[in-house]
C-alpha cells in the first residue's frame, strides 16, 4: 500500500516521571496524509504522548521519529502545527495580535503573513473577530483560534490535543471537513480525542488506556476484530472488560 | 526576527494593560512626592512650657522659634506633659534650672534639647563664646540647604524601579508558565535565549521610558539635587532594571503562582533596601556589610548617588555600572538553564 516511509515513527516508547510510569513501551506509526486519531480516557497518557511526538517533551526509553529525524529536534519543530489542550492565547491581546506574534515566531512576514492570517481565521469562521481582544472570546472561539494559530505557518505535520472540545456541532462538522481537505494536501494530522462518535471519523486509531496502546487500526477494523457495533463497545472490549 | 516578535507582544500587552501602565508609572512618581514633602517639611517647632523663675528664659527661646506656654504652678506643667501637649518643662529650682522632657518622640526630644541649649548659650553670652574662633565650612559635595530627600531621593529611585520591574516582569513570565502560553511558546522553534532575549528587549524598552520619567520628575519636578549628568541616570537606571527583570523571571520559576510571586517581595526587595545605603552601613557588623556588596540596588544606588549628589562621571560609576551588567548577565544564564526543564533542547 504505502511505499513511503511513516510521517511519525514510535518504538518501544516509555515515559516516566520519576517512579510513576505515565506511558510503557509504546509502537505505532503514523502515514502521510491520514488522520490518526488517539482515543482514551483522561489521564491516559494521551497528552504525554503528544508532547513526545512535538519534542517539547522526551522519552524515557524508546524512540520517537519525525518525518525520519529523531526527537527532539528544534528544526522540526518548524514542520509541526501543535494546538495544545489549554487555550495558550495572550488574552490582553487581540486575535489578530496574537496571529501576528505566532505567525512571527514561525517567520511569516509581509504579504504572506496578512494572507495567512485572513486564510486561517476564515477556516476556523472567525475572520468578523479579528480585532476584538480574545479575553471578550467565548470558550468556543479561543478554541478556534488556538486550531487557526496551528495551522497558520502551513504545517505538513498537524498534533492537535483535544481540537474540537467546547466547538458546537455545526462548526466541529466544517472543521472536521476542513482537516479532510488538509489530508488531502498531503497533511498529516495526529489528534486527541475523548469522544466515541469523533474517533469514528479518523483513518486509523490508536485506543490507549493506562499508558498502553491496546490497540491501533481503522475504526471498521478494529470494530471487526472485536466483533462490536461500535467504537465504544470495541475500546471496552480492548479495556479488558469483556462480559 | 523572533527576539522582536516578543519584544513586541511585550510592549502590546502593556499597553492593553492600563493599570499595570499606571502602576509602572504613577506609583513612584506618587510615593516619591509623598516622601519628598514629609522629608523636606520644616523643621519640628518645640512646645516648651517654663513656669515660675524659668519664665526668664522665654525670650531667648522664643528667639529660637520654639513655642513658649508659661504655667503658674509646677503642677500644671507637669499635666501638660503628662498628656502630651507641651514637649519640654523648664522649672528652676534653687540656682540651677531643671528639664523633664516628654520623651516618647526622638525627633521632638532632639528640637526641644537644641532649642533649649541655644538658649542657655544665649543668655550667658561674653565671657564662653568670645574666645571662639569661627572656623569658615565650605562643602565638598552638596550643599548647606541639602535636605534628607536628597540624600534618599537617588536611593529610592533605584529602589522603584527595581522593585517595580521585579515584580511585573517576575508576574509576567510566571503567567506564561501558568497559562500555558510558554509550552505554546517551546513548541515552537523558538531558541530559549531568544525567550530570553525577547524579554529584556520588551522590558528594557519600557523601563527606559520608566526611568525617564521618574528621574525626570525627581529632579525638576521635586526639586532633588541633581549635580551630575541626567544620561549617566538614566544608564543605572535601565542596567538596575535589566538586572531586576532577569532575577524576578529567575525566582519566577520557584513560584505556583501570582501571591508566591509576591513572597519574594520581602525576601529578595526589602533586605536589599536596607543594605542599599539609605541608613548608614559602617555601624553594621562586617558580615552584614559584605552581603549588601551581593546586592544589585546597592551598586545602582552608590552609582545614582555619585552622579546626583556627587556630581561624578564615568570613571566613579564604571565599577558599578559593570557589576550590574555582570548580575544581568548571570541571571539571564541562569534563566536559559532554567527552562530546560520545560524543553531540553
Amino acid at each position: 500500500m504505502n511505499q513511503e516511509q511513516p510521517v511519525i515513527s514510535v518504538t518501544r516508547v516509555s515515559r516516566a516521571f520519576g517512579s510513576k510510569t505515565v506511558l510503557k513501551d509504546i509502537s505505532l506509526q503514523v502515514n502521510r496524509a491520514e488522520t490518526f486519531g488517539l482515543l482514551g480516557p483522561s489521564g491516559s497518557g494521551k497528552t504525554t504522548l503528544v508532547k513526545l511526538l512535538t519534542g517539547i517533551d522526551e522519552v524515557s526509553s524508546g524512540e520517537v521519529q519525525v518525518m525520519g529525524v529523531r526527537m527532539p529536534k528544534l528544526t522540526m519543530l518548524q514542520q509541526i502545527g501543535y494546538m495544545a489542550q489549554s487555550d495558550a492565547l495572550y488574552t490582553e491581546l487581540s486575535a489578530k495580535e496574537n496571529l501576528e506574534f505566532f505567525a512571527a515566531l514561525y517567520g511569516l512576514r509581509g504579504g504572506n503573513r496578512t494572507r495567512r492570517i485572513g486564510d486561517v481565521m476564515e477556516l476556523v469562521n472567525l475572520q468578523e473577530h479579528l480585532r476584538k481582544r480574545v479575553d471578550q472570546y467565548s470558550g468556543g472561539m479561543k478554541r478556534r483560534l488556538s486550531l487557526a494559530i496551528a495551522l497558520l505557518h502551513e504545517p505538513p505535520l498537524l498534533i492537535l490535543d483535544e481540537p474540537t472540545v467546547g466547538i458546537d456541532p455545526l462548526l466541529r462538522q466544517s472543521i472536521w471537513k476542513e482537516l479532510r481537505s488538509l489530508n488531502n494536501q498531503g497533511t498529516t494530522i495526529v489528534l486527541t480525542t475523548h469522544v466515541m462518535d469523533e474517533a469514528e471519523k479518523c483513518d486509523r486509531l490508536g485506543m490507549i488506556r493506562d499508558g498502553k496502546l491496546l490497540a491501533a487500526d481503522t475504526p471498521a477494523g478494529l470494530m471487526q476484530a472485536t466483533g462490536s457495533a461500535t467504537i465504544e463497545e470495541a475500546f471496552v472490549t480492548y479495556g479488558g472488560g469483556r462480559k | 526576527m523572533r527576539i522582536r516578535a516578543i519584544t513586541l507582544r511585550i510592549l502590546r500587552q502593556f499597553i492593553h494593560d492600563k493599570r499595570t501602565m499606571a502602576l509602572m508609572f504613577i506609583a513612584p512618581l506618587l510615593v516619591l512626592s509623598l516622601m519628598s514633602l514629609v522629608f523636606n517639611s520644616n523643621a519640628y517647632k518645640p512646645n516648651i512650657g517654663v513656669s515660675g523663675a524659668a519664665a526668664v528664659f522665654s525670650p531667648a527661646l522664643e528667639a529660637q522659634d520654639a513655642a513658649v506656654t508659661s504655667f503658674t504652678t509646677t503642677e500644671q506643667g507637669e499635666a501638660a506633659l503628662r498628656d502630651s501637649s507641651i514637649d519640654a518643662f523648664v522649672t528652676v529650682e534653687g540656682n540651677a534650672p531643671s528639664v523633664i522632657l516628654e520623651g516618647s518622640n526622638p525627633a521632638a526630644t532632639r528640637a526641644a534639647m537644641q532649642v533649649l541649649r541655644e538658649a542657655v548659650l544665649q543668655l550667658q553670652p561674653a565671657a564662653s563664646v568670645t574666645g571662639l574662633i569661627q572656623p569658615s565650612v565650605s562643602y565638598m559635595y552638596g550643599a548647606e540647604d541639602m535636605t534628607t530627600i536628597d540624600r534618599f531621593g537617588p536611593i529610592m529611585i533605584g529602589v522603584f524601579v527595581f522593585f517595580f520591574v521585579f515584580l511585573i516582569a517576575g508576574v509576567s513570565f510566571l503567567r506564561e508558565r501558568t497559562t500555558g502560553t510558554l509550552e505554546r511558546l517551546l513548541s515552537t522553534p523558538l531558541k530559549r535565549w531568544e525567550i530570553v532575549l525577547g524579554y529584556v528587549g520588551g522590558f528594557g524598552i519600557f523601563t527606559v521610558v520608566q526611568a525617564l520619567l521618574i528621574s525626570w520628575f525627581s529632579v525638576h519636578m521635586l526639586g532633588i539635587m541633581m549635580a551630575g549628568s541626567f544620561g549617566y541616570v538614566l544608564l543605572i537606571t535601565l542596567l538596575l532594571a535589566i538586572t531586576a527583570l532577569t532575577l524576578g523571571t529567575l525566582l519566577s520559576a520557584f513560584a505556583g503562582n501570582e501571591l508566591q510571586m509576591i513572597q519574594f517581595i520581602p525576601l529578595v526587595i526589602v533586605p536589599q533596601i536596607f543594605l542599599s545605603g539609605l541608613f548608614p552601613l559602617d555601624t553594621l557588623p562586617l558580615w552584614l556589610q559584605r552581603t549588601g556588596l551581593a546586592t544589585p540596588i546597592y551598586y545602582g544606588a552608590q552609582a545614582l548617588m555619585d552622579i546626583m549628589i556627587r556630581g561624578k562621571g564615568w570613571s566613579s560609576i564604571a565599577l558599578d555600572a559593570y557589576v550590574l551588567v555582570g548580575f544581568s548577565l548571570l541571571f539571564m544564564v541562569l534563566n536559559v538553564l532554567a527552562l530546560r526543564k520545560h524543553r531540553r533542547m
